[in-house]
């Protein structure tokens, strides 16, 4: 008999186990359960493409909408898990319905963090997480309106460049002394930030947000050094936390994420999880990370898909990630930490260049600006774990190929 | 509505009725052929490479530099390698004829 599998969460890597495991037509009867209203869709254009509109919705769908019914997936949304039975393989649904599984996946993703101080609960208070975040914030965010953007990490600078490009006035306020801070290193960081200061994205550094004023609605924000900003939208980008309360409820073991081993299994063996809600062991890291990435989610969630139908191999992937700032394509690969060297290659003013991160001499990481090359070979070297001379490295005379 | 034959990475050969004004990766995911299109067609990751039948390779718009520049890294290159996101089904392409490239 086809076993069940149940998935919980209908996102990036929810979705794609879904439809990883539809090809293996008779094995499994698959069932993905999600608390959005919308199929499995793209998160990367709700800072992007999407919040500009140059993006229809239904494109942002990992597959048409009615492609679930026709693999015969049964793909409930608008639905929560609220509680899983291990003994009695068995979970709880918002609507009072209990469904039996024989195999779990657990794909809960992560919720953003509120931002702890006075007036975040004022309406014009916006995240972006989901579709449903981006529309309300195109519903206010007209040509010159007044946006500012608490958190100057990639998601608040995409925004940022986005709704710039709407003819917003944005204002961003970052309490590092530098934006993207713990994603790319210092050339990366004021590369941007000039490229969002001539635009007229105003930035502020090393400034925190002390609260958010008005009476009916968010009319204002006050800054750590007590200046105020006028806003007709607030919006706030200061990272995300793990969804683990199902899991933990379920005695499975947490840490910062819902622990798993290299076959994405957690701490009971019939039960996977996927993406950005695990803690997972990555051979080419050599240690435990949770990563906030399409690339993890899609990778990990095929991870479970070939456990399950026999073809099960240890997760080691490069993690990888991209940015689209303005007319800014930045492609990432590795982890920048640790490192003990940071190559620049090429001139940033040129707005086409890279940097490199090396530890002991090997490459660790890669942040390719405009230069889809140098992030590929970047990649390739992080893989294979190679050393480079980083004065051949620097020098664009010598083409990437033949550092 | 144009069509687009295509070779999947088992060899298996069948006509796909496309869609004009998306792009041929669009066409090729919506319909479950084996491109996994991570990057959403951000032209970032090359999970949607495909190699286009040399009759039809002069009939396409040329890659541009950043398509370029990512496609002819991947180990699996060839000179008629393209990446399926950055080409536009149009009802000019009626009759396409590519191959789905094996997994990187
Ligand atoms: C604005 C934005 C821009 C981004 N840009 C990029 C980018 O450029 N490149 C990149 O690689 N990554 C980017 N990311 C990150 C990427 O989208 C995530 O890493 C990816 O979505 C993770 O997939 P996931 O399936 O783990 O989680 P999600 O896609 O978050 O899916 C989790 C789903 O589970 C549902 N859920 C949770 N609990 C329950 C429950 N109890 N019952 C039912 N359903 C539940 C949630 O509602 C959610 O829909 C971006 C993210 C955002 C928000
Ligand atoms: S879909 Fe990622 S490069 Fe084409």
């Amino acid at each position: 008999m086809a076993e069940h599998v149940v998935i919980v969460g209908a996102g990036h890597a929810g979705g794609t186990l879904a439809i990883q495991l539809a090809r293996a037509k008779d094995r499994f009867r698959i069932t993905l359960i999600g608390e959005e209203p919308w199929p499995p869709y793209e998160r990367p254009p709700l800072s992007k493409q999407f919040l500009m509109g140059e993006v229809a919705l239904e494109k942002t769908f990992l597959r048409p909408e009615t492609f679930y019914a026709d693999k015969g997936i049964d793909l409930r949304l608008g639905t929560g898990v609220t509680a899983i039975d291990r003994d009695a393989k068995s979970l709880t649904l918002s609507d009072g319905e209990t469904l039996t599984w024989d195999r779990l996946a657990l794909c809960t993703g992560t919720r953003v963090r509120e931002i702890p101080v006075v007036g975040r609960d004022l309406p014009g208070v916006h995240y972006i997480r989901t579709i449903n975040d981006t529309q309300a914030i195109q519903a206010v965010a007209h040509e010159g309106a007044k946006v500012v953007i608490a958190g100057g990490g990639y998601i608040g600078l995409e925004a940022a460049a986005a709704l710039r490009q709407m003819g917003c006035d944005v204002t961003v306020i970052e309490m590092m002394d530098r934006v993207m801070a713990r994603a790319v290193a210092e050339p990366v960081s004021r590369f941007y930030e000039d490229e969002h200061r001539a635009r007229g994205v105003k930035i502020l550094l090393e400034t925190g947000v002390a609260e958010i004023g008005g009476t009916d609605r968010a009319t204002h924000v006050v800054d750590s050094h007590g200046h105020v900003h006028p806003a007709d939208l607030v919006l706030v980008g200061v990272g995300v936390g793990p969804v683990v309360e199902l899991a933990e409820a379920a005695g499975l073991a947490v840490d910062d994420g819902i622990v798993v081993d290299a076959r994405a299994r957690t701490s009971d063996p019939d039960i996977f999880a996927a993406g950005d809600c695990t803690r997972h062991p990555n051979a080419i890291l050599g240690g435990d990370v949770r990563l906030e990435s399409v690339q993890n989610a899609v990778d990990q969630a095929r991870c479970i898909a070939n456990e399950l139908t026999g073809k099960g191999a240890d997760y080691a992937e490069v993690p990888w990630f991209w940015s689209d700032q303005f007319d800014l394509k930045m492609q990432m690969a590795g982890l920048p930490e640790p490192h003990d060297q940071v190559v620049v290659r090429g001139t940033p003013s040129t707005r086409s260049f890279s940097v490199f991160y090396l530890r002991d001499g090997r490459v660790t990481g890669v942040n390719a600006i405009n230069v889809g090359s140098d992030y590929v070979r970047g990649r390739k070297w992080i893989a294979e774990g190679r050393t480079v001379d980083p004065s051949r490295l620097a020098d664009t005379e010598i083409p990437i190929k033949e550092v | 509505m144009p069509v687009i034959h295509i070779t999947n990475r088992a060899g298996a050969e069948s006509t796909l009725e496309a869609e004009s004004g998306i792009s041929v990766m669009e066409n090729l995911r919506d319909n479950d052929y084996e491109v996994d299109a991570i990057c959403g067609g951000s032209c970032a990751c090359a999970t949607c490479h495909v190699y286009i039948d040399e009759a039809w390779q002069a009939k396409l718009p040329a890659a541009e530099a950043d398509e370029q520049g990512l496609v002819e890294d991947e180990p699996t290159y060839k000179p008629t390698s393209r990446l399926s996101c950055q080409i536009e089904m149009t009802d000019a392409l009626d009759g396409l004829k590519l191959t789905i490239a094996p997994e990187a």
